[in-house]
This record gives structure tokens, sequence and C-alpha cells, in this order.
């Protein structure tokens, strides 16, 4: 079961805040969904293997040939904040 | 006109008995009129420019049955130069510099986008009541909810807002909304339909298909949207069938598997009855009905529900505020960027599922949860597997009860038990590997009204992918 210090441990590595006053519901909100995961202990799995996508295939290659047009003016147009052809962030090291 | 098929349409189209321009002006005037919140924008200069270009096209005698047909786009298909939002804050400002594939397809057979429809956020939702644009109302019934994620665009199709609809189906976002809104929808096999533009949420999981009024308009607008895309690494390698070759074909000697599991306690009995009685019509048609199992169904809402978060949690990380979307105001560094621009942007049940995700993917969980749900998502597949060795098809209820009231369901667990029919096929989605060919792949909810209300309940019909293309059959042969 999460418990507050955990849940601000969580909410840290997803990059998300808790609002002040709400870390009791939310903790109570995940845990109801972790209970409800529980049952999933009862399943003999023993002998199965995971499945962790519906399409067995192997990653398809191609050419190591240009394939697109450089488009990095149109994608820079939709961003917060540019400045010479990069991303802007505030400063990382002074 | 607005009642009007695909069918009929193209039919009036090419008899002239109306205009694509005529016929999307019909339109845009009643989404004007409508209170449902069907829509987060309207494309109606786009709409009226696309309807004039297929006008010009059937003039020329260069059309093809879907030319100049309007239909609303669920907003979580990129569409280049129009804002795709996924029902989020965070993506209000993002105007796609970008066709997905689907939106490059349906342009290609010169459909008319009226606009974006209405979703529960990033598609994390069964009532349409999680987006950031405000709730979408059931056409039938204001009060009830449409279904989710796919909401806005079964309540477009069911309100005569636009002639059909796409959608995408996690966990059963097409099939739900299809069902409580009483139209058609179509999940197809995983990998058919190319995700590529399609904004991600559970990307195992994820297909998108078409919600329409009829199975043959179903599989008309399946054919424009499928096929291999070397854009999409998950897209599958052969070729789509065509979709409306065997409509007419006979189901005498089909085989229809019920599964027990599907019929128990949680079903509404005026729900069960209905889909009952569809399947009595399928066996005076000649089909031969048997009960098959899925024992390990009862595991498909939790494996679910750790799956889905953990793919979430990860897809979602790109949202950071730095190259797109939400940034939030004067950060004081990058860590306070990353911190305010994803609480500010993402609403609470997104947190909620980043949350879980995070947590079952971490380091002494991930055993426990995320390895453990792939293994129990293994034996639901296998479950399907082993039923269509008996059977054509499988049918069964789609959701447990009809439309319920807006604001009914507000606990997160009460309203995910809600999926407790769907979920599955999203699981076992497209395994094709030799030993597992024949899994669940193909998903189509049929609507059949319930007496004595507004409301309907839809029966699902599942085929394995090696023939998914009976879907269409089996249903335009209940007309």
């Amino acid at each position: 079961m999460i418990d507050e210090p955990e849940l601000k441990q969580i909410a840290y590595l997803a990059k998300l805040l808790i609002a002040d006053g709400q870390s009791e519901k939310t903790a109570a909100d995940l845990n109801n969904i972790l209970q409800l995961a529980e049952k999933l202990a009862t399943a003999d799995t023993s002998k199965i293997s995971p499945m962790a996508h519906p399409l067995q295939m192997t990653q398809r290659l191609r050419a190591d040939e240009v394939s697109e047009k450089d488009q990095s003016e149109l994608f820079q147009s939709i961003a917060p904040k540019t400045e010479k052809r990069h991303y802007l962030v505030p400063t990382v090291i002074e | 006109m607005h009642t009007k098929t695909i069918v009929e349409l193209a039919e009036g189209l090419r008899n002239k008995e109306f205009s694509s321009v005529e016929l999307t002006q019909n339109y845009l005037r009643r989404i004007e009129k409508s209170d449902l919140n069907a829509f987060i924008t309207v494309t109606a200069e786009l709409a009226l420019a696309q309807a004039q270009a297929a006008d010009d096209k059937i003039a020329q005698g260069k059309s093809g049955i879907l030319t100049g047909i309007p239909y609303a786009h669920k907003d979580i298909f990129c569409s280049k130069g129009v804002k795709t939002s996924a029902g989020s804050k965070m993506l209000d400002n993002f105007i796609s510099p970008y066709d997905s594939t689907v939106s490059h397809r349906l342009n290609q057979a010169d459909l008319v986008m009226l606009g974006k429809a209405n979703m529960d956020e990033f598609a994390m939702g069964s009532t349409t009541e999680n987006s950031y644009f405000g709730k979408t109302l059931n056409p039938w019934d204001a009060k009830k909810v449409p279904g989710g994620s796919s909401g806005g665009s079964a309540a477009a199709v069911a309100g005569g807002l636009s002639c059909f609809a796409t959608g995408t189906d996690t966990g059963g976002s097409i099939r739900q909304p299809a069902s409580l809104c009483g139209i058609t929808g179509l999940k197809p096999t995983y990998g058919r339909v190319s995700r590529y533009g399609i904004i991600a949420y559970a990307s195992s999981l994820d297909q998108a298909g078409p919600m329409t009024k009829t199975a043959e308009d179903a599989a008309l607008v399946l054919n424009a949207m499928a096929g291999f895309d070397a854009k999409d690494s998950t897209s599958a390698e052969q070729a789509a069938p065509d979709y409306t070759k065997n409509l007419q074909d006979s189901i005498k000697g089909l085989r229809i598997g019920l599964p027990k599991e599907f019929f128990s306690d949680g079903l509404d009995s005026a729900v069960a009855a209905e889909i009952m009685a569809a399947v009595k019509g399928f066996e005076g048609m000649g089909a031969e009905v048997q009960e098959v199992s899925l024992p390990n169904s009862k595991y498909a809402i939790p494996t679910y529900y750790i799956v889905a978060p953990c793919e979430c949690s990860s897809n979602l990380s790109r949202m950071d505020g730095v190259r797109f979307g939400h940034r939030a105001a004067n950060p004081k560094d990058l860590e306070d960027l990353y911190l305010r621009s994803r609480t500010e942007g993402f609403g609470e049940e997104v947190k909620r599922r980043i949350m879980i995700g995070t947590y079952a993917l971490s380091a002494g969980y991930y055993d426990e949860y995320y390895l453990k749900a792939q293994k129990t998502r293994h034996l639901i597949t296998d479950d399907f597997a082993q039923a269509f060795k008996k059977v054509d098809v499988i049918m069964g209820p789609v959701s447990p009860t009809t439309a319920w009231d807006l604001g009914a369901i507000k606990d997160p667990v009460s309203m995910y038990l809600a999926d407790i029919y769907t979920l599955s096929a999203n699981l076992a989605g497209a395994t094709c590997s030799a030993p597992r060919f024949l899994s669940i792949q193909t998903v189509l909810a049929v609507p059949v009204a319930v007496p004595n209300s507004k409301l309907w309940a839809v029966a699902a019909v599942c085929a394995a992918e090696v023939k998914d293309w009976i879907v269409p059959s089996v249903a335009v042969t209940k007309k």
C-alpha cells in the first residue's frame, strides 16, 4: 500500500505535484486501484511467459538513407520558446 | 439528410440530388445549433473547401464511394494545421505540424472533415466527462453519458451531426460509446490501422477504427483506413482484406460462441435479453450457437489497469513543456518547468494513471505488478485462441448496462469495472505468432434497441484475425 512518503516519491518520479491537502485522497485512490490489481496474485502464471505486445514481430530495418527533409523550423514553430534553432529551457548550468 | 448512411449519401451525390457543399452546410448548421458538445473544434472553412473539391471530382467522374461524405474526426488523430488536443489542456495550443496516416488516408479518399470530436483526456475514460473541453451529452437522453473515450464521435453520429466518425479503442473506447449511443463501432485487428500520428495512450493496445450507422458503412470506412504503413513500426505487414467483399454472404453454419462468463450476475437483465434476442435472430438464419468459456477474463480489469497505465506513464513523459504543448509561466528552474507544466496541463484521471504506471514500473514493484499483468495478459489471449478453435465468432454484451446518468460514477475503480466486457479483446489484441494465430482481433458493436427506453445495448461480434472480414459480414446480415 502506498503511504504518504511513497506517494511523494512516485509523484516526483512522474514529475507531478500533489496539491496541498490532496495527499490523503490521492493515496486512497491509488491504493483502491492497487487493491483491484491484487486479484492478479491469484492467477497461476508459473509456466506462462510474459506478453508485452500482441504482435509477435521483430523490428523492421530500413536502408540508412535520409527519408525525410529537415522540418525543424516547422516543428519549432509550435514550441513554447526557441532561439537560434534551439529549444529554450531555464538555465541548468551557470 | 442527416439520418442517411454513407451508402445512401453516396448515391444522392452520384445522382446529383444534392452536392457535397450542400450536405456539408447542412451538417455545419446542425452542429452550430447542437448543445451536445460533441466537437472540440469545428473546421467549417476547411470542410467547405474539401466539399467543393469533392464536388469537382464528382463532376469530373473521378469520385469514389466516400467522396464528399462529411465525418467527425476524433481529436486524437493529428490533422495538419488544425488543433489536435486529445481532450487535454496540455495540448490546447497544439496545432499539429503533420497528418496522421489515418488523416492522410481519409483525405486521399476525398472525405470532408467537419471538425475534431470531443473525447476523454488522452482517451482515458468511459464517459467523455474527463475532457478539458467539457462533457459530451448522449443524443438520446441529454442527462446520460455518451460513453467514452470516443464519446464525441458517437454523439456526433447518433445526433446527426456527422455521417460517420473515427474513434480509437484501447480498452473499449470505440465499442462502448457506440453501444451507449446506439451506433456501430468497429475495433479492427491490432496492427491493421496505422497508429502513426495518433496521440499514444497505451501503445500495445491502441487501435483506430470507424464509428458508423451500419456495418456496411463500417466496412467501407475501414477499407480506407486499413493497410500496412512503414511509418508505424507495429503495422501488420500484410495486405488488408476488402471488408465489403463478403457482406452479403449467408451465415448458415456460422459457429457463434457465447462466453458464459459474460452472461453472469453483473449483466443488466434488459441488456442480456436484447443480446440473446439478437443471438436468436442469427440462429434463425442458420448460425449454430454454443457456449464457450474465457475463464481468465476475470483478470481482464486488473491486467488492463496495470498494463495501460504503465504504457501511458512512459508515453506521456514526452509532455514536458519544452517542445510543444502547455508550458508553465516563469519557471524558476528546469525541474520547476517540468513539474508545473505537467501538473497544470494534465487532468486528475490522467495523473492517476501516470502515477499508477510509475509505481508499477518502479524497481521494487515491477515483478509484482507489470510482469505479472503481462503474464495474465497471455492467459487471457490463450483463452481466445482456445475458443476460436471451436467457433468462428464470439458474441456478447459490450457494456453491462445502458447509458447511465452524467456524474453518477465518481469513484475511479467503479468506472473501471464498467469496462468488464471490452478489455479482454484489447489485451489479446493481435497475436500473430504461429501457435497463437487465432487470437481475437476485430470486434464490432451492433446496436439493438432496449424496449421501453430511449437507450441502447450493443452485441459485440469478435472474430479471429485470419478472418476478421467476417465481422461486418455477420453484422450486416442482421439488418
